[in-house]
């Protein structure tokens, strides 16, 4: 079975900075798979890689088989894959459920004359994007501020807010980016629900993370990475076990 | 909760007809009514560049080059070459759309001061043309328009009409056109903000980032923006030309352009009702300045930089917050 | 033949130092606080204009341009300390906005002092022009070539050798970092835009013999600085008088030997082609966005 996300000796140099050096890893469908490391051990940067905002200097990501290497983000939306930040990207000029409906835009047809002249058929479409996006936000965990401006509303909200719109976008992969960062014990465990409930829905869940409590607790492989390499892959069983990554980073 | 947002989606366009409609009652000669009909045409104008600087987040430091080329192409394919002004409106802003989208790809690739200065650089370009270009377009001594028609049927300001049995002075009758013109490029903007389109128009300004991941095309959508923009600003700046009979380059000056992006800002960026009325007070202050003559200049920088200074989000918005605030403290005491 | 492009070179060269004057004003400002100060090209107005208005009222020469090099300069912190300081964090809009209605404002009490006609104001030395394998040279021209070339230097003495303009420099670089090791970055803005605005003014004194002086002359020629800065790359000094060397050449051989009617058409030309093929300008800094 041909893994969904393939990393095959990827690599990224800034000047003499060797942000991610020879990584290798594939994800399979349905799984939830983590990457962990200490900071600047070049996490966020393979997330960008692999979702196309940064172009590798050596190596290569295959999605469902198809090298992503000339693909832009957008395209690699249409391929099923999707993403949340560590530094929120938000849409603050819009309401909450305009974002997560922003998540909609593959899935909804319009055109220049439907649009201009709010033809039924965007009226439809709207209509169902709305009831759409406004489920996904319940789903979520933030169904209480569908109209409010997403400038208005907390940090944790805000965060929920970005996953929901990630999940609008049907997607077949989804990239967290430290999802629990800022968040309390409360707030974390009501992540971690909704994480498996995601993964559940035979979503494949890739995620970033610093809370080993979260990461031991929902992943089914683990990949750690350090100073931009490979230090240790497997299950949350052989990491916690194994001693190089014992030594470089887990302390409890 | 669905009837309610869509009704909450018009009340601009219905406040907006009452007050146009409303006017007549309040104007009485011909130079009000020119006044109107200018403001209401170049509101139509900054209501599309609100699109692509208040809603896109983009910057146009060079717009009036758009309706400078939608002037001019009307009159010189209605003058020289004899065609009604409609199709010279369409096809102007045909030619329009096509010169935005070839010099849209390349320069919206830029973000902020580049992009402005690029927009300011193809503003220049135009108005250079224009002025240079004697024998087509009558160099900066202008040229006359013929006045608006439709097909051969005339609307002009000092023709005398019949409306519902009543005569009404041509003057009054460009002024409804323009109410009505204006009102529809209201309708069309409002429908293309709340929508697909539109959300991933006002992403580019939110998160360019946020908004490719989602699969929006970041770049398309500039350049569709921009190209929107730009025809509106040229069958305005048509409109425009056959409404005051002669056209000089300086529709598609630089001053020109600093005037329709102030407009903008003024008024409040992404709102469009807002930068109606940011087009209103602009075009209203030289007037009430003109008693100051010599200080005109000096009076009119100034306020540029006060507003700008103390009330950066624009009037508007900034009105609105005024009484937001105003009714929490009434309501809910000082917090 | 020769001759002719000789004489184009040198009207370039003329104009094109004039340029770079401007366009170093623009790039001090744009370095220390990230603003583009359309303001700018009124400065070179003022230099102009005042030094004009003060020697036709009987103030010899040289205090007359010393004096209408201080009221810019005064110009140049109010400028800063007045619209620019209280706009705080406004967006890339806003302040474009801001310095265009003070160039408004600048203009309009120009035209209420001065009035709207043009000027003159006689060569600093000879009326001889100067004959150099045919082409003919205004002796002006030398007088803008070598104040220019003085004020280069200075700059660069100044950036490079003094606390005060090293101090600029690194408010430019990371403003925070400049005000946590005690600079005080209030001061050093204010003192950016002085220095641009003595630039713009002296630049403006110097150039006037040649292209008459009037209330409005600031706005093409601030415009074309600023086309000037960006073809070297904002930010950099070396690229703006690189850029306004170029730019002034370029010019005069378009206008010379092509059509002077679309003589001002060149340097927006020239800025579209390198923005679209070299948008960090000649000399621009790299600039990666980190999410």
């Amino acid at each position: 079975m041909t893994a969904l996300v393939e990393v095959n000796n990827l690599s990224k140099a800034f000047g003499g900075v060797h942000a991610v050096e020879g990584v290798s890893f594939s994800v399979d469908a349905g799984q939830v798979y983590s990457v962990i490391g200490p900071n600047g051990a070049g996490k966020t940067t393979l997330f960008n890689l692999i979702t196309g905002l940064y172009t590798p200097t050596s190596g290569e990501v295959k999605l469902n088989g198809e090298s992503i290497a000339k693909l832009e983000p957008n395209q690699l939306a249409e391929r099923g894959m999707c993403r949340t930040f560590q530094q929120m990207q938000i849409c603050m000029n819009m309401t909450a459920i305009e974002n997560v409906m922003l998540g909609r835009h593959l899935t909804l047809k319009s055109n220049l004359l439907t649009t201009l002249f709010r033809l039924p058929a965007l009226t439809r479409g709207e209509k169902a994007a709305r009831e759409k996006s406004a489920e996904l936000m319940e789903f979520v965990g933030c169904g209480e501020y569908v109209n409010t401006e997403a400038s208005a509303m907390s940090y944790g909200a805000l965060k929920r807010l970005e996953i929901a719109r990630a999940l609008a976008a049907e997607p077949n992969v989804v990239l967290l980016d430290e999802p629990a960062a800022g968040l309390n014990a409360v707030e974390t465990a009501a992540l971690e629900d909704l994480i498996r409930k995601i993964a559940e829905q035979g979503i494949t869940v890739m995620l970033v993370e610093h809370d080993m409590k979260l990461v031991m607790g929902i992943s089914d492989r683990l990949l750690v990475l350090n100073y931009g390499r490979v230090l240790a892959e497997g299950t949350p069983e052989q990491i916690r076990a194994n001693p190089d990554v014992i030594a470089a980073y887990l302390g409890g | 909760m669905m009837a309610r947002f869509s009704r909450f989606r018009l009340r601009g366009l219905v406040f907006l007809a009452v007050v146009a409609f409303a006017l007549p009652l309040f104007l009485s000669n011909p130079f009000h009514y020119g006044l109107a009909t200018q403001i209401a045409l170049i509101a139509g104008a900054v209501v599309g560049l609100n699109l692509l600087v208040g809603f896109a987040g983009q910057i146009s430091l060079g717009h009036a080059g758009f309706f400078g080329l939608g002037a001019y192409f009307s009159a010189i394919m209605t003058s020289t070459y004899g065609w009604s002004a409609i199709p010279a409106l369409v096809v102007g802003a045909v030619v329009v759309a096509i010169i935005a989208w070839v010099v849209g790809r390349p320069i919206l690739r830029l973000k902020g001061h580049y992009l402005s200065m690029a927009t300011l650089a193809v503003g220049f370009i135009i108005a250079i043309i224009l002025n240079n270009e004697r024998e087509t377009t009558g160099g900066p001594d202008g040229m006359p328009v013929p006045p608006f028609d439709v097909f051969g049927w005339e609307l002009s300001p000092f023709s005398q009409y019949s409306l519902f049995g009543m005569d009404i002075g041509g003057d009054l009758a460009w002024y409804l056109f323009a109410v009505v013109v204006l009102l529809v490029a209201v309708w069309l903007a409002q429908n293309l903000i709340d929508s697909p389109i539109g959300r991933a128009l006002r992403s580019v300004h939110g998160s360019e980032v946020a908004a490719s991941v989602v699969g929006v095309n970041t770049a398309k959508y500039k350049s569709l923006v921009f190209v929107i923009s730009a025809v509106y600003a040229s069958v305005m700046g048509g409109l425009y030309g056959h409404f005051q009979g002669f056209i000089t380059p300086s529709v598609a000056s630089f001053d020109f352009s600093i005037l329709l992006i102030t407009m903008v800002v003024l008024g409040g960026m992404g709102s469009t009702i807002g930068v109606i009325i940011g087009a209103v007070v602009l075009e209203l202050l030289p007037q009430l300045l003109a008693d100051f003559q010599e200080m005109e200049m000096v009076l009119f920088g100034l306020i540029l930089m006060l507003t700008m200074i103390f009330m950066p989000k624009g009037l508007l918005p900034t009105a609105a917050n005024f009484v937001k605030k105003r009714r929490s403290k009434s309501a809910g005491g000082d917090a | 033949m020769f001759s002719e492009f000789l004489q184009y070179l040198f009207t370039g060269i003329t104009i094109g130092a004039t340029y770079a004057l401007i366009a170093l004003g623009f790039t001090l400002i744009y370095n220390a606080s990230h603003v583009i100060n359309f303001a700018q090209g009124e400065f070179l107005m003022i230099g102009g204009m005042a030094t004009v208005s003060l020697t036709a009222m009987g103030v010899p020469m040289l205090l007359a341009v010393v004096l209408a090099v201080v009221l810019a300069g005064l110009l140049g912190i109010a400028l800063q300390r007045l619209a620019i300081a209280p706009a705080k964090n406004a967006d890339v809009v806003t302040l474009i906005i801001i310095t265009i209605g003070a160039s408004i404002f600048i203009r309009g009490l120009a035209q209420l002092v001065w009035g709207k006609e043009y000027h003159v104001m006689p060569n600093f030395s000879s009326d001889e022009p100067i004959e150099i394998f045919g082409a003919v040279l205004n002796s002006q021209s030398l007088w803008v070539l070598g104040v220019g070339a003085v004020l280069v230097a200075a700059l660069v003495y100044f950036f490079t050798r003094t606390l005060t303009g090293k101090a600029i420099l690194a408010t430019s670089m990371n403003k925070d970092a400049a005000r946590l090791v005690g600079i005080r970055t209030q001061v050093v803005l204010m003192l950016a835009f002085m220095v641009s605005a003595l630039l713009g003014s002296i630049a403006g004194i110097v150039v006037a013999p040649i292209t008459f002086t009037s209330y409005d002359i600031g706005i093409i020629l601030g415009l074309k600085g600023f086309v000037a800065a960006a073809i070297g790359g904002l930010g950099s000094g070396m690229g703006a008088v690189v850029g306004g060397l170029a730019l002034g050449v370029v010019e005069a051989m378009a206008a010379g030997y092509l059509s002077s009617d679309y003589k001002d058409a060149v340097a927006f030309s020239m800025i579209l082609v390198v923005l679209f093929f070299m948008p960090r300008g000649l000399f621009g800094a790299k600039v990666v966005e980190r999410v």
